[in-house]
């Protein structure tokens, strides 16, 4: 009765075991995953496993803006062609890969690496906030630009942040909200149709 | 208590937290079904048509589908906002608490109109009064009495007797009061003045406008808060995770004036 129920070979199920801690990867797609890499060349194998440890070896955080990066201080920060006046704070460092796909940000960016929080019990203390207050303290910064998300914890960051930073007497501006391309405005909710009202611009088309 | 296939309800937002590439499972709290879960496809694009009204500590009317683990959000509407306790940290940290605790005291799927109206309250008096504090601590006692956990404030848990006008003692662990000799020696119970006992027998017996009449001095309203927090953390069993954010917040001089 007692006897176990079939399972892989240990490599096999060591495998699968490994891909199923995977965010958003349930236990099929781990076995599916541990398959195809079972029937790939070799090399194949070897190249992911190396891209793995890679990450993990060579990725640091940038001294200067808490970005990910592969040499300190990272490219960006290194960048004599950016302005040097400007910071924009992010919550996470994908946020500094969207805002630089739009190709019209040329100054510097600093990574909270999370968000105030209060419910999760993460405060100011748990985020890279000290390091961006060190930052500002040394050199010639004019404006920070806080561009973490319009929900209620990026907001209350925000709301942290440009008391702290006005203080010190820094133009803190915060990105416009307003309706996002593609919206209907009778889907849109009270916040953000004041808002948009709000900071409408003279139509010159 | 079985749920409707498809049933549309008043609920506040508690609390949110992301699931998979674009989804954000919410905690709800409604009038009739109680605190439920349920799943808002989607809302984490910027095209989302819901996404501004499920924003935690708004009250909303939504349309619920019952799914296989969890209600899944079919369509929903802003009935209140609460714009301005999202413009002011100091309202923002305190209503962050409010939902904390309920998510906290009360258990899923249990109809509860009355801690419904309670928090629903809480909010729109901490959106109006300048006294954000005095909000809470109704607000605590309240939610304590709601879920069976009314502190004894009249006599001794100890020896039975009637208080006395001197400084007593509040105990979490016995949920009460107790008087000088009872509480001799023993660890847990705390002084508790005559001023403080007075203002915590008016907060459990009185009125939400008795309280809001009163001028609590900020000692006192403080010996208050750290009765009624260490209550609610024994019978928690936890820390409230918000209550150290409003302690961040007073200890940062900056933040300590609520705007007007």
């Amino acid at each position: 009765m007692n006897e176990p129920l079939p399972s892989a070979a240990g490599p096999v199920a060591r495998l699968i075991e490994e891909f199923h801690k995977l965010p958003g990867v349930g236990p099929k797609s781990a076995q599916r995953l541990t398959y195809y890499v079972l029937r790939a060349p070799a090399a194949e194998a070897q190249a992911l496993a190396q891209a793995l440890l890679d990450v993990k070896d060579k990725i640091v955080l940038c001294s200067v803006c808490q970005n990910v990066t592969d040499v300190d201080p990272c490219r960006i920060c290194a960048d004599g062609q950016r302005d040097r006046t400007t910071i924009c704070v992010v919550e996470e460092p994908l946020d500094i890969l969207a805002l630089e796909r739009t190709r019209s940000y040329r100054g510097l960016y600093h990574v909270l690496h999370g968000v105030i929080s209060p419910m999760e019990g993460i405060g100011p203390d748990e985020l890279k906030m000290k390091e961006l207050l060190d930052r500002l303290r040394s050199n010639e910064v004019g404006e920070v630009i806080v561009a973490t998300n319009p929900n209620l914890e990026g907001e209350a960051t925000a709301m942290y942040l440009g008391k702290l930073l006005r203080a010190l007497g820094l133009k803190v501006t915060r990105l416009a909200r307003g309706l996002p391309v593609g919206a209907d405005l009778e889907y849109a909710d009270d916040i953000t149709l004041a808002r948009a009202l709000e900071g409408r611009q003279e139509f010159s088309g | 208590m079985t749920l409707p296939r498809l049933f549309k309800t008043e609920a506040i937002v508690l609390r949110q937290r992301k699931l998979g590439e674009a989804d954000r499972i919410l905690t709800l709290y409604t009038p009739t079904y109680g605190k439920l879960d349920a799943k808002a496809k989607g809302v984490r694009k910027t095209t989302s048509r819901m996404s501004g009204h499920l924003q935690p500590l708004t009250r909303c009317m939504v349309q619920l589908a019952r799914g296989r683990s969890m209600e899944v959000i079919a369509g929903c509407q802003a009935l209140e906002s609460f714009a301005v306790i999202r413009e002011d940290l100091q309202r923002l940290s305190r209503a962050l608490y409010a939902a904390e605790l309920v998510d906290r005291f009360v258990p899923e799927h249990v109809e509860s109109h009355a801690t419904y109206h309670l928090l629903l309250d809480t909010l729109r008096r901490l959106a109006q009064a300048l006294d954000a504090d005095s909000v809470l601590r109704y607000f605590e006692m309240r939610l304590l009495e709601h879920s069976g956990f009314r502190p004894e404030l009249a006599r001794c848990l100890g020896c039975e007797r009637q208080l006395q006008p001197v400084t007593n003692y509040f105990s979490p662990g016995a949920g009460g009061t107790l008087c000088p000799e009872c509480a001799g020696g023993t660890a847990g119970p705390r002084p508790l003045s005559v001023n403080a006992l007075k203002v915590m027998r008016l907060l459990q017996r009185g009125s939400y406008n008795d309280m809001a009449r009163l001028q609590v001095p900020p000692e006192l309203g403080q010996e208050i808060e750290r009765h009624l927090r260490s209550y609610i953390v024994h019978v928690l069993e936890r820390d409230v995770n918000a209550a150290a954010f409003i302690e961040r917040l007073r200890r940062d001089a900056l933040f300590e004036t609520i705007e007007v």
